[in-house]
């Protein structure tokens, strides 16, 4: 497995997360460094989500640790974590729906005193989709501009690291594509990225390295050329895809 | 103690209110007046209302020890206004003071025992994901319980009046025929400051956006920074409050009692469903059109106001039956 290139922002070591009897995750060690976009593969219901959310304190772990700039962070609840600077876009967006779009961004400075004017611009600028609907109900807008909104919301609480849980789920092809340009964008301006995706082509090109998850266990790791490159992952992840599109 | 007995021995809201029988003077006449009484009544509704739908927009739960709260915050400002008046004569400036007395400690008591309420009756429960029933027989466990405390704390004052610091019936002003009394004004005039102060801290504060986010979406709320047990927490106390100012307005014009809650909180109930329950704006309008229908059907000739309680809920049948997510009410749509 290769080890990241620069210093890591976010270490998993070994966790083990339980839902009552269930064990979703059995022992998952992965880390992310500083300014990097780290892609989490893995087949339906092998914990990719569960794993983003025991980083965003929603889950705790059993055994291991989760640890964010070099401190413990496991055990943190979910509304204290945000404000270490890790946001996280949960899995079907989960907007606010009878908010409307302005009182949905408002709500990812929440953590703010106030919201900062320059950076609900910079979403703006970035989604000038959600300009144009800012007075609409959160609940009336398409998929595509309710998974806008639910990264414009996340950047609103300026993240460090910044988790996405399949930010391409029931996009149209194109819309998909603006996604990930955007996430590119972010990444560039500083933020590190933890994307999990089923979309694995695409997540792997944009990602600099990945990790592919099976019921419960990181199995797989590498750069994202390494992994496109693996017979394993083409014919697990990339075999579905190219059949599909 | 049974709620059988204390409904035929409580003096009639409309019928405390209503001016007397005068079998002359048609519907027509009357109207006017009894939109006044309407709104008093429609008002005091609203403020208790708001507590149960603020409460279900969090929790998704009747709250049905609210009654209680709002009998709670009778009893404290009983005991403060009667502090303050004793057996002295008050005069001139100390009586909007202690008016405004009542109203400030009313909220305060409200606040604290719906504060404490959630901390006993229902955080517990809550933690451990008990299912929706054990919540509802923690709520009439407490409820039962509030209500024979305060009657074995209180015996001195069952059913009694509060002093008469000012007279309630003080004739203020006249809008054509309808005669407006000093209660009237202060009741109408204290729950329209509140529900536009409520209405302003839901859609403004970081305190309402919390709560809403909370409503909406718990989980998603805690991502956002938001403490999901501190909001419920403070749901509780603002509804609270609101429900204690309400016990001080019903106790100052109808006098206290230790199950003075129970039917102005089925009442409440009503209305906060017929508003659409969760939403605050709805309960308002909800507290509102149930006062008026109450008074301006049971006015009517062949009515009568001992049929007051069926029509309440006649309406709010006839208007679920047309609308069953309420007046404002929406369908609660969760993103999956
Ligand atoms: N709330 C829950 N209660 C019980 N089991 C759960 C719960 N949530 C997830 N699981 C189980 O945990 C395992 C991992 O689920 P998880 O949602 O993390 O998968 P995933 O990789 O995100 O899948 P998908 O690609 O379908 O989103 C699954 O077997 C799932 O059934
Ligand atoms: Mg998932």
């Amino acid at each position: 497995m290769t080890e990241a290139a620069r210093p890591t922002l976010l270490d998993v070591v070994g966790i083990e997360v339980r839902y009552g009897a269930i064990r979703a995750l059995k022992s998952v060690t992965f880390n992310v460094g500083e300014g990097e976009i780290v892609a989490l593969l893995g087949a339906n219901g092998a914990g990719k989500t569960t794993t983003q959310k025991t980083v965003s304190g929603m889950l705790r772990p059993t055994t291991g640790y989760v640890a964010f700039d070099g401190a413990r962070i496991d055990g943190i609840p979910a509304h204290d974590v945000i404000r270490l600077g890790i946001c996280h876009v949960p899995e079907g967006r989960h907007v606010f729906p009878r908010m409307t779009v302005a009182e949905n961004l408002e709500m990812g400075a929440f953590r703010f005193r106030d919201v900062d004017k320059k950076e609900f611009e910079r979403v703006l600028e970035l989604f000038p989709r959600l300009r144009e609907r800012l007075k609409q109900q959160a609940g009336t807008l398409s998929g595509g501009e309710q998974q806008m909104l639910a990264i414009g919301r996340a950047l609103m609480g300026k993240p460090r690291l910044l988790l996405l849980d399949e930010p391409s789920m029931g996009l149209a092809p194109l819309v998909v594509a603006q996604i990930f340009e955007i996430i590119k964008e972010i990444n560039a301006s500083g933020v590190t990225v933890l994307l999990v995706e089923q979309n694995a082509a695409q997540a792997l090109a944009l990602a600099h390295r990945g990790y592919v998850l099976e019921t419960g266990e990181i199995v797989l790791g590498g750069t994202g050329q390494e992994l496109l490159a693996d017979d394993r992952v083409r014919a697990a992840y990339l075999g579905e895809e190219i059949a599909a599109s | 103690m049974s709620h059988q007995v204390w409904l035929h021995q409580l003096p009639h809201i409309v019928a405390a209110n209503a001016p007397a029988a005068n079998h002359s003077v048609d519907w027509f006449h009357q109207l006017p007046q009894n939109i006044v009484i309407g709104l008093e009544q429609g008002s005091l509704y609203a403020l208790v209302a708001l507590g149960y739908t603020l409460v279900y927009g969090v929790l998704q739960l009747i709250n049905f020890a609210h009654s209680e709260v709002f009998m709670a915050g009778a009893f404290g400002s009983y005991l403060v206004v009667d502090a303050i008046v004793g057996n002295r004569h008050l005069t001139g400036a100390a009586v909007p003071l202690t008016v405004l007395a009542g109203i400030v400690s009313g909220a305060a008591v409200g606040a604290a025992v719906a504060w404490i309420l959630e901390k006993v009756a229902y955080k517990a429960l809550r933690r451990n994901g008990a299912p929706k029933l054990a919540f509802l027989i923690s709520a009439i466990g407490a409820s039962l319980f509030l209500s024979n405390l305060a009657g074995k704390l209180f015996t001195r004052v069952q059913n009694n009046a509060f002093p008469t610091y000012f007279n309630v019936n003080h004739h203020v002003f006249s809008i054509g025929s309808a005669d407006v009394s000093l209660i009237v004004l202060i009741i109408i005039a204290t729950a329209v400051i509140m529900m536009v102060f409520l209405d302003r801290l839901v859609n403004k504060t970081k305190l309402g956006m919390g709560i809403r986010a909370v409503a909406e979406d718990a989980p998603t709320a805690a991502l956002m920074g938001i403490d999901i047990d501190r909001t419920i927490s403070r749901t509780f106390i603002v509804g609270g409050a609101l429900a204690g100012v309400a016990g001080f307005l019903f106790g100052t014009a109808f006098g206290v009692g230790n199950i003075m809650g129970f039917t102005p909180g089925v009442k409440a109930f009503a209305a906060a469903v017929l508003g659409g329950i969760g939403n605050v704006r709805g309960a308002m309008i909800g507290g509102l059109i149930l006062g008026q229908a109450e008074v301006l059907i049971s006015a009517l000739p062949f009515v009568g106001a001992e049929w007051n309680d069926v029509v309440s809920f006649a309406v709010l049948v006839l208007i679920l039956l047309v609308r069953p997510t309420g007046i404002l009410g929406e369908r609660l749509w969760r993103a999956a």
